[in-house]
């Protein structure tokens, strides 16, 4: 029950901020604050309590829509529990950092925060795909809203265009879902939409195909990556910072974990056979989205195609099936929400400054305004995989573990790391030091926006040199997925997989040795 | 007929005497209250007909009627339906002609054709309340006699209803001559006796698709829509919208199946090329309208395409999920009607319709109860979460690939995406900041309050069903069990 609770209190946190709002701006503020640390509160109690899981932490499991075999199904293992930590932790910067920069309609504007935020703790939790698919959606509309109400100038255009893209790929992934349920009803009997009835069914060969690509479509278009990252620009970019962060943060993590969750469990062959292609959409991605980013002169816009390149590893390492590539995806999942979540939170205090997302038109910010300036240092550096923060351990074993399986994809990866190197510093160079442009006068970090920014500073650190806990809460995670016709067990005469023989395996009960075979 | 028969038609009956009461009222005085009032009175008593018809089910009148399970489902939806139109006719027309008590009598009048048509089993009843349908139809398109386009509307919807129906008894004939017969369940004892179509039933088929393809409003029996949904009071075009089309409908699933009709693929074919047509056409132009009235009835269009997927579907699936797609999709249609031609009611001024994009901008600010409702419905629309579009849309999409019907799922995939698009601009007008414009609301406050909660009253039932379907399914499929 507990499950239902998180987003409950999501939905009726949002109500009665939207409520409050008529009489006390500041008290709906507070009231969205609480609904949300409440959250974190208790997710971080069942962490606290299961620091290791084992396969299923907690499970709810109700009567929804009998006629189709639909169930409200919750559950809870460690790889939802990472996300569902990310997803509090973020939802409650979120939060802070709109304190002063929305003024307009405060309490609607929580009310669509806290239901995205509601919406995305269904998706990492609901082990019904029907329910998944309902989650899935619902985060869209108030998205839609966060940007097409409290946007930048061309809002308008960017909430279309993520709306559009995204509602269209989720369209196919539900034909492929309703594909999945008659297949296994048919066979079974038994109709149902629930994922573990589903995990395994028997697929004709010619339709399996088709099926995975629907939720392929689905997924690596929220990733998103690289034919289809197209709406991500302009839907960061325009964005308020609270959306940013929560679409960067968060939304992009629900296509990952849509990826390790649904499609290698359920397809193990397709995604095989799919292996080589994704790894390479997952390189272009990468190195495309690294160019395109060192292009940027806006600052918004910049992060976010810096998003497009990290969440190419995402797609190298799930398509790796190895165990060390799919933790590194794990933990490329937070790092990344915490670094680039944190750059927008920047941009935002920037922008509320200078009012302008031009970095051309910053320019020498770190004399007067140490304290951002140094703020900016920490992520730019996790940003570009500097040991010592989170993101260099998670694309340090996505490479590590993608090297066995392809390793021509994984030097080309490897490169990516040197242009995230070059646009990194660039922004570096551009805002805080060169040519002062301007003679700027506004105030350096103000005390909330420390209390904003310490907490992630302190976790991207944490992540970094005590990785072991998050990878010890999700190894039971990922470990599920090494079973009998999984993705792991495929026999090495795969035809995509030529390497197959090179696959690090790791030895049940002694996860710290590998067993090279070759 | 005995006491059962009478019984079992309750609904019919009290509409009938309610229209010559109002009749009577009329000539006694004009009284627009007096008229809304017995008007609504009439609509709930005959929805409380409906229960006791319930306990004589199935019941069949020879040869005319036939009470079932799905008819006696549908005839509630239908006068719930009407009822709606009614709460919100009282406001609109409070403010414009002088003579409004006798669009209450063509609405009793058209409500009945339509009752007539979701229990009749023979070719004479069907026509019968068609024709009372349509007859009643022409009088309302055409009531503000004093605006631009109501009588083009009305003329137009005149002409070609006539045409129709020549077409549609032209195509009755036909069968009749083939089968002898003109009650559904004998027309398919004779059919089920022959080896295939023979081409003068093929012929009475293809013409009863035209006469019914008009009503329904699908491509190319369309062009009549955008017209008559734009001249017409915005109440009356709800009311075609919904209780017209509905009706229609569920005739035409109780005919197919009657007939067994579905056991021929050259009328799935033709019924496959229409819905795919209309989707596409119907998406394509809502698209390019500047016109809200106009946008909906070519998204109504689209709909219709849609309803037709699951039509198509009930062929080659046992299961029945294709009748109850139907059903449910109606419901969820008709409630979202409602609710967006509600809403264009309460917006509409004494002068003309609020039926202009620049009615809507800035709703969200100035009237954000209206905004929020409209904005539900369309979502619910575009087939998005929380509503019941969504639930419709995707037992739609079920039963088609329950049925293996592929090309017609992805085709509304696709459309589903399109139609976004005018959707999408709808709302997003009525997010941007408003202009400053002076707001002359001076009617009494009891309409906004019913008005209000008539639209409250949808949005729930369009949320509720959107998140808890279940009960709503067991009711259809309950109603689908007892009908056999």
């Amino acid at each position: 029950m507990i499950l239902a609770w998180l987003i409950l209190i999501l939905l009726t946190g949002g109500l009665l901020s939207w409520l409050i709002a008529r009489w006390n701006v500041l008290l709906a503020r507070y009231t969205a604050l609480a609904a949300v640390l409440l959250d974190f509160a208790i997710a971080l109690g069942i962490w606290l309590q299961n620091p290791s899981p084992g396969e299923w932490i907690t499970d709810l499991n109700l009567e929804w829509i009998p006629r189709f075999g639909i169930r409200f199904h919750l559950a809870l293992d460690g790889l939802s529990l990472l996300m569902l930590l990310l997803t509090f932790f973020l939802g409650a910067l979120g939060v802070l950092c709109s304190w002063k920069e929305i003024r307009e309609r405060p309490g609607f504007f929580h009310f669509n925060l806290l239901w995205v935020l509601a919406g995305i703790t269904g998706v990492f939790l609901t082990m019904d795909l029907f329910l998944f698919y309902f989650f899935w959606e619902v985060m869209l509309i108030p998205m839609y809203f966060l940007i097409g109400i409290w946007g930048h100038a061309n809002r308008i255009y960017a909430a279309y265009k993520f709306f559009i893209f995204t509602q269209a790929s989720g369209l196919f992934m539900l034909l492929a879902i309703l594909g999945l349920y008659f297949i296994q009803g048919q066979s079974s009997g038994n109709y149902s939409f629930d994922y573990f009835d589903l995990l395994g069914t028997e697929l004709p060969a010619g339709i399996a195909g088709w099926l995975m690509g629907g939720f392929l479509l689905a997924f690596i278009v929220k990733l998103p990556a690289f034919p289809f990252h197209n709406w991500l620009p302009d839907a960061h970019g325009e964005a308020p910072t609270a959306g940013s962060l929560v679409l960067a943060g968060l939304l992009l993590k629900t296509g990952a974990y849509g990826l390790i969750r649904f499609v290698l469990p359920l397809f193990p062959e397709q995604a095989m056979n799919f292996a080589p292609w994704g790894m390479l959409l997952g390189v272009i991605g990468i190195l495309y989205g690294g160019k395109l980013a060192f292009a940027q002169t806006d600052l918004k816009r910049l992060i976010a195609y810096t998003s497009v390149s990290h969440m190419g590893f995402v797609m190298l390492g799930v398509f790796a099936f190895t165990e060390m590539a799919l933790q590194g995806v794990v933990m490329q999942m937070i790092t990344h929400g915490i670094s680039t979540g944190a750059l927008f939170l920047l941009a935002g205090m920037l922008y509320e400054r200078t009012h302008t997302r031009d970095i051309t038109q910053m320019g020498g910010l770190w004399k007067g305004h140490p304290a951002l300036g140094a703020a900016m240092m920490v992520f730019v550096m996790a940003s570009l995989g500097l040991p010592g923060l989170g993101n260099f351990i998670a694309e340090f074993l996505t490479l590590n573990g993608t090297w066995p399986s392809n390793r021509l994809m994984t030097v080309l990866a490897a490169t990516g790391l040197v242009i995230a190197t070059i646009y990194s510093l660039r922004i570096m160079q551009k805002v805080f030091f060169g040519q002062t442009q301007k003679e700027w006068e506004f105030p350096d970090m103000r005390l909330r926006e420390y209390l904003i920014m310490m907490p992630l500073v302190a976790a991207i650190i944490w992540l970094g040199l005590f990785p072991q806990k998050a990878l010890e809460t999700s190894e039971n995670a990922i470990m599920k997925l090494n079973q009998p016709g999984s993705v792991f067990n495929i026999s090495p005469g795969a035809p995509a997989l030529n390497q197959a023989e090179n696959t690090l395996k790791i030895q049940p009960g002694e996860k710290e040795v590998f067993d090279e075979r070759n | 007929m005995n006491g059962t028969d009478f019984m079992s038609i309750l609904p019919l009956l009290i509409c009938s005497a309610a229209a010559l009461v109002l009749i009577s009222a009329i000539a006694i005085r004009r009284n627009h209250l007096l008229m809304y009032i017995l008007t609504l009175l009439s609509f709930l008593a005959a929805f409380a007909g409906v229960f006791y018809s319930y306990d004589s089910i199935p019941h069949i009148i020879e040869p005319l009627f036939i009470i079932d399970g799905a008819g006696i489902f549908s005839m509630g939806l239908i006068l719930l339906a009407a009822l709606a139109v009614t709460l919100l006719s009282y406001g609109y027309f409070e403010q414009r002609e002088s003579r409004r008590e006798e669009y209450y009598v063509l609405l009793v009048l058209a409500t009945l054709g339509a009752l007539v048509l979701v229990i009749s089993r023979h070719f004479a009843s069907l026509f019968l309340g068609l024709e009372t349908l349509s007859v009643s139809l022409y009088g309302l398109i055409a009531y503000l006699r004093r605006r631009e386009r109501s009588d083009e509307a009305g003329i137009k919807y005149l002409i070609l209803a006539a045409f129709s129906s020549a077409f549609l008894l032209f195509g009755m004939a036909l069968i009749y001559a083939q089968t002898g017969n003109m009650s559904f369940p004998e027309i398919g004892k004779s059919l089920a006796a022959m080896e295939q179509l023979t081409p003068l039933l093929m012929a009475g088929f293809g013409m009863m698709i035209v006469g019914i393809g008009f009503k329904l409003a699908v491509v190319p029996f369309h062009m009549w829509t955008a017209d008559v949904y734009e001249g017409a009071p915005a109440p009356v075009t709800a009311f075609i919208a919904t209780v017209s089309k509905g009706g229609m409908m569920i005739l035409l699933l109780r005919f197919f199946a009657e007939v067994n009709a579905y056991r021929y693929p050259v009328l799935l074919l033709i019924f496959s090329v229409i819905a795919i047509i209309s989707m596409f056409a119907g998406n394509l132009l809502a698209l390019m309208q500047q016109n809200v009235k106009r946008l909906l009835a070519y998204s109504s269009v689209a709909h219709l395409g849609y309803l037709l997927v699951a039509f198509i579907a009930v062929a080659g699936n046992a299961g029945g999920a294709g009748v109850e797609a139907v059903i449910f999709y109606l419901v969820a249609y008709f409630i979202t009607t409602l609710g967006a031609f509600g809403v264009l009611t309460v917006l509409s001024d004494p002068v003309r319709d609020a039926e202009k994009m620049e009615d809507y901008k800035g709703l969200l600010w100035n009237r954000p109860w209206l905004a929020l409702v409209f904005t539900a419905m369309l979502l619910s629309l575009a087939g998005i979460p929380l509503t019941a579009g969504f639930i419709g849309k995707f037992y739609v999409v079920a039963a088609g690939v329950d049925s293996s019907r592929w090309l017609l799922v992805i085709m509304l995939v696709i459309n589903s995406v399109i139609g976004l698009f005018y959707y999408l601009r709808l709302v997003v007008m009525m997010l941007q900041p408003p202009d400053a414009r002076e707001t002359s609301e001076s009617l009494h406050p009891a309409f906004y309050i019913i008005g209000g909660t008539t639209l409250a009253a949808l949005l729930l039932m369009l949320v509720w069903f959107g998140i808890y379907p279940g009960y709503l399914m067991d009711l259809i499929r309950e109603m689908q069990i007892a009908a056999r």
